[in-house]
C-alpha cells in the first residue's frame, strides 16, 4: 500500500514509511471490522427500538479510532466524544458491555445511565463518552496535568471531532496543554461537518493542524481513511509525549458515511460526496492491500466476518438477556458511596 | 486564643492540606506571583513551590475543567476561582462534567475536587463581580456546596471537603476576608453536613448564611433590646441543606424569616421557605418572610448597592411585621 508519509506542519515530520507484519494488518483490519459490523447491527436495533435515544455512527471513520487506541498502552488514559463507539472498542471494552448499555441495560459499561453517548469503563481509563462538544478537552488536559506532577509517563489521548475547535474549550485547553507542557495527544477527527455545518461555515481557517500549531505544538495532517498511516503517526506522536515531549496533536481528515445521528436526514451533503469518500473507504483499502500482497484471501476474509459476526451476535444475545437497574436505584451514585448520602 | 482574621483562617486552612497531603495542589489566575486577588493564598507560592501553587491563564473552563480531570487521575486539586461571576465561565465542567460524571459512570469515576470562590455585593464592585449566584449550584445534584461565614469555618471547612470524594464548591462571601477575631488554638477541622445555631432564641427564626449571617445577628441584637428574641440559624451547608435544623426551630419558635443576598426569585430562600411549609406548616403563626436582595443588577454607588442588599433594619421590620 502506498501512502504519503503524514504531513507535518510544526514539528518533526513522522518518520519511516514501512509497514507493519501482515499480522499486525490483519488485526486492524480486525478491529475496524468489529467497529463496523458493530455499528451496522446497532441500526438494526435502533429501528428495532432495542436502542433509543442519540446514536451517532461512525462508519467510515473506523480508522481514527483503530489507529489511534493501538498506539496507546494500557496505562494510558482516553477521552473521547459521543461518537465513540469504535474507541471503546479499540480500546479493549467489550462489546457485550457496550452493546448492553446501548440496550440501557444494568451490565453495560455505564449500567445504562449513560447509554451512546457515555460510555465509561475504569478498568481500561476510558473517560467517556462525552457529550458537550469541547468539554472533554479540559478533562484530558486534567488527567495528564496529575500524571506529570506525579511523575508518571502516561499519555492521555484526547478524541475530538472538528466542531469542537470553534468551542472556546478547545482553545483553553490546547493552550493550557501547550503552556504547562502536559502530556496530551489531541486527536482531531475532522470529518468536515459539525452535525450539519460544513467546516468553511464554520471555521475562518479550515487547516485545523495549522491552528494547533499556533499552540507551539508538533501538528500533523494524517490520512483518517488510512489506518496504516493513522496507526504509525499516532504511534509516533505518543511516544513523542510519552518521553516528555508536550503534548502533540493530529488532524485525521476523515468521513462518516452516515448520517450525524439516527434523526439527521443528511440534507446538507451531496451524495456525490458521499460516494466519493466511500471508494477511500478504510476497510476496503486495508483488505485490497493485503490481497495485493498475498496476505488475504477470500477464505480468510470470510472467516474474520463469519468471527466478527459471531462476537456481534454474542454481544446483541448478552445485551438482550441484561438485566434492567432496579428503579429502587435511581438515586445511586449522586455522590459516592458509602455515607455519600442525598445531595 | 489568637487574633486573625477570615483571609488568614482560610490561608491556613490551604496550608494546612498542602503540608497534610501531598496530593492537594492550588490552581486558579493570580493564586502564585499575585498572591491571590484577595491575598488568601499570599506566600504559599514561596512555601510550596510553582507545581502545588499554579498561576493560570485566564481560562475558567480549562482550569477547573483540568482540576476535574487531575482529580480523576488521583490528585486532590483545589481550583481557585476569583468571583462566583467568572465560575459562569466554567459552568459548563461544573454541571455537566464534576456534578454528572459519577452517575453517568455508573459509580466508576468519582470527582474528588474542591472549588473556592467569592460571592457577593459590598465592595461596590458592581454588576459583574457582586452577584450571589451560589444558589444556582445548589440546584445541581452531585455537589456540595458550602459557606463559611465565620472564623472556625474559614480554617476547618476546607479539609473535609477535601476528603469528599465527591466534588464540593465554597463560597465565601468577599466582605468576609477582613473579618477579625480569635480563633482557638488548634482550631482545625469542622463538620460540613449541619447547620449551627449562631444565637438561641424563642421568638423567631431567622435562617441565614455567608455574608448575611452578621446582618442577621445585627437584627437579632436590635430585637433583643425590644425584647424580641430571635434564633439565628447558619445554614454552612448550602447542599445538602440541613434542614432539620431550621424546620425544628421554627417547630419552637412558630415564626420564620429568611435572610440572604441572593434574589428572591428561584432562588435558595425560595427552597428553604418551601422546605419550612413543607415540614412546619402547621407550626406557623404567620406566613414565612424573606428578607433579599433589590431585583437589580448590583449597582455601584454605594447608596444604592446598600439599598440593594439586605440591611438589618429591613430584618428588624421583617421580624415586627410577622407579629413578633
Amino acid at each position: 500500500m502506498t501512502e504519503a508519509p503524514a504531513e507535518s506542519v510544526a514539528g518533526i515530520r513522522a518518520r519511516g514509511t514501512e509497514e507493519p507484519a501482515p499480522e499486525a494488518m490483519r488485526h486492524l483490519l480486525e478491529q475496524m471490522l468489529r467497529i463496523r459490523r458493530f455499528e451496522e447491527r446497532c441500526v438494526e436495533l435502533y429501528s428495532s427500538t432495542a436502542i433509543r435515544g442519540f446514536l451517532h455512527l461512525a462508519i467510515g471513520e473506523e480508522a481514527c479510532a483503530v489507529g489511534v487506541l493501538e498506539a496507546l498502552t494500557p496505562d494510558d488514559a482516553v477521552v473521547a466524544t459521543y461518537r465513540e463507539h469504535g474507541h471503546a472498542l479499540a480500546r479493549g471494552m467489550t462489546m457485550r458491555s457496550v452493546m448492553a448499555e446501548l440496550e440501557g441495560k444494568a451490565e453495560g459499561c455505564s449500567r445504562g445511565r449513560g447509554g451512546s453517548m457515555h460510555l465509561f469503563d475504569a478498568a481500561t481509563r476510558f473517560y467517556g463518552g462525552n457529550a458537550i462538544v469541547g468539554g472533554g478537552l479540559p478533562l484530558a488536559v486534567g488527567l495528564a496535568l496529575a500524571d506529570h506532577m506525579q511523575g508518571r509517563h502516561r499519555v492521555t489521548a484526547c478524541i475530538f471531532g472538528d466542531g469542537a475547535v470553534a468551542e472556546g474549550e478547545f482553545h483553553e485547553s490546547m493552550n493550557l496543554a501547550a503552556l504547562w507542557g502536559l502530556p496530551v495527544l489531541f486527536c482531531c477527527e475532522n470529518n468536515f461537518y459539525g452535525m450539519g455545518t460544513a467546516l468553511a461555515y464554520a471555521e475562518s481557517e479550515t487547516d485545523l493542524a495549522l491552528k494547533a500549531a499556533g499552540y507551539h505544538m508538533p501538528s500533523w495532517h494524517v490520512d483518517g481513511m488510512d489506518v496504516l498511516a493513522v496507526a504509525r503517526t499516532a504511534r509516533e506522536a505518543a511516544e513523542a509525549v510519552r518521553q516528555g515531549g508536550g503534548p502533540h496533536f493530529l488532524e485525521l481528515r476523515t468521513y462518516r458515511f452516515r448520517a450525524h445521528s439516527m434523526y439527521d436526514p443528511d440534507r446538507y451533503r451531496e451524495k456525490s460526496e458521499i460516494a466519493e469518500w466511500k471508494h477511500r473507504d478504510p476497510i476496503g483499502r486495508l483488505a485490497d492491500h493485503l490481497r495485493d500482497i498475498g496476505e488475504l484471501d477470500d477464505a480468510a476474509l470470510e472467516a474474520l466476518e463469519g468471527a466478527v459476526a459471531a462476537e456481534v451476535d454474542d454481544a446483541v444475545a448478552y445485551a438482550d438477556a441484561g438485566t434492567l437497574e432496579p428503579v429502587g436505584d435511581l438515586l445511586r451514585f449522586v455522590t459516592s458511596e458509602p455515607g455519600g448520602g442525598e445531595r | 486564643m489568637t487574633s486573625t482574621t477570615y483571609r488568614e483562617a482560610m490561608r491556613q486552612a490551604l496550608r494546612e492540606a498542602l503540608t497534610r497531603d501531598e496530593r492537594v495542589f492550588l490552581m486558579g489566575e493570580d493564586v502564585g506571583r499575585y498572591g491571590g486577588c484577595f491575598a488568601v493564598s499570599l506566600g504559599l507560592l514561596e512555601e510550596f513551590g510553582p507545581e502545588r501553587i499554579r498561576d493560570t491563564p485566564l481560562s475558567e473552563s480549562a482550569f477547573v475543567g483540568a482540576g476535574i480531570g487531575a482529580a480523576l487521575a488521583g490528585m486532590r486539586p483545589i481550583v481557585e476561582i476569583m468571583t462566583v461571576n467568572f465560575s459562569l465561565l466554567a459552568l459548563d465542567q461544573i454541571v455537566n462534567n464534576a456534578a454528572t460524571l459519577l452517575y453517568m459512570s455508573g459509580g466508576q469515576f468519582n470527582v474528588p475536587l474542591v472549588i473556592r470562590m467569592t460571592t457577593g455585593a459590598g465592595r461596590q464592585l458592581a454588576a459583574q463581580h457582586s452577584h450571589s449566584l451560589e444558589g444556582w449550584y445548589t440546584h445541581i445534584p452531585g455537589i456540595r456546596v458550602l459557606a463559611p461565614a465565620t472564623l472556625e469555618d474559614a480554617r476547618g471547612m476546607l479539609w473535609p471537603a477535601l476528603l469528599d470524594p465527591d466534588p464540593v464548591l465554597v463560597f465565601e462571601h468577599g466582605t468576609l476576608y477582613n473579618m477579625e477575631g480569635d480563633l482557638a488554638d488548634g482550631a482545625g477541622e469542622v463538620d460540613i453536613e449541619s447547620a449551627a445555631v449562631r444565637r438561641p432564641g424563642e421568638d423567631v427564626t431567622l435562617v441565614t448564611y455567608g455574608g448575611t449571617l452578621r446582618v442577621a445577628m445585627g437584627a437579632a441584637e436590635e430585637l433583643s433590646a425590644s425584647g424580641v428574641e430571635a434564633e439565628v440559624i447558619d445554614l454552612r451547608s448550602l447542599r445538602p441543606l440541613d434542614t432539620a435544623t431550621f424546620v425544628s426551630s421554627v417547630a419552637r419558635t412558630h415564626r420564620a424569616v429568611v435572610v440572604a443576598e441572593g434574589w428572591r426569585s428561584g432562588s435558595l430562600s425560595a427552597e428553604v421557605s418551601a422546605r419550612i411549609t413543607e415540614e412546619a406548616f402547621y407550626d406557623l403563626d404567620a406566613p414565612v418572610a424573606r428578607v433579599c436582595s433589590a431585583e437589580v443588577p448590583m449597582p455601584y454607588a454605594k447608596h444604592l448597592e446598600d439599598a440593594a442588599v439586605p440591611q438589618v433594619a429591613e430584618v428588624v421590620a421583617a421580624v415586627h411585621r410577622l407579629g413578633a
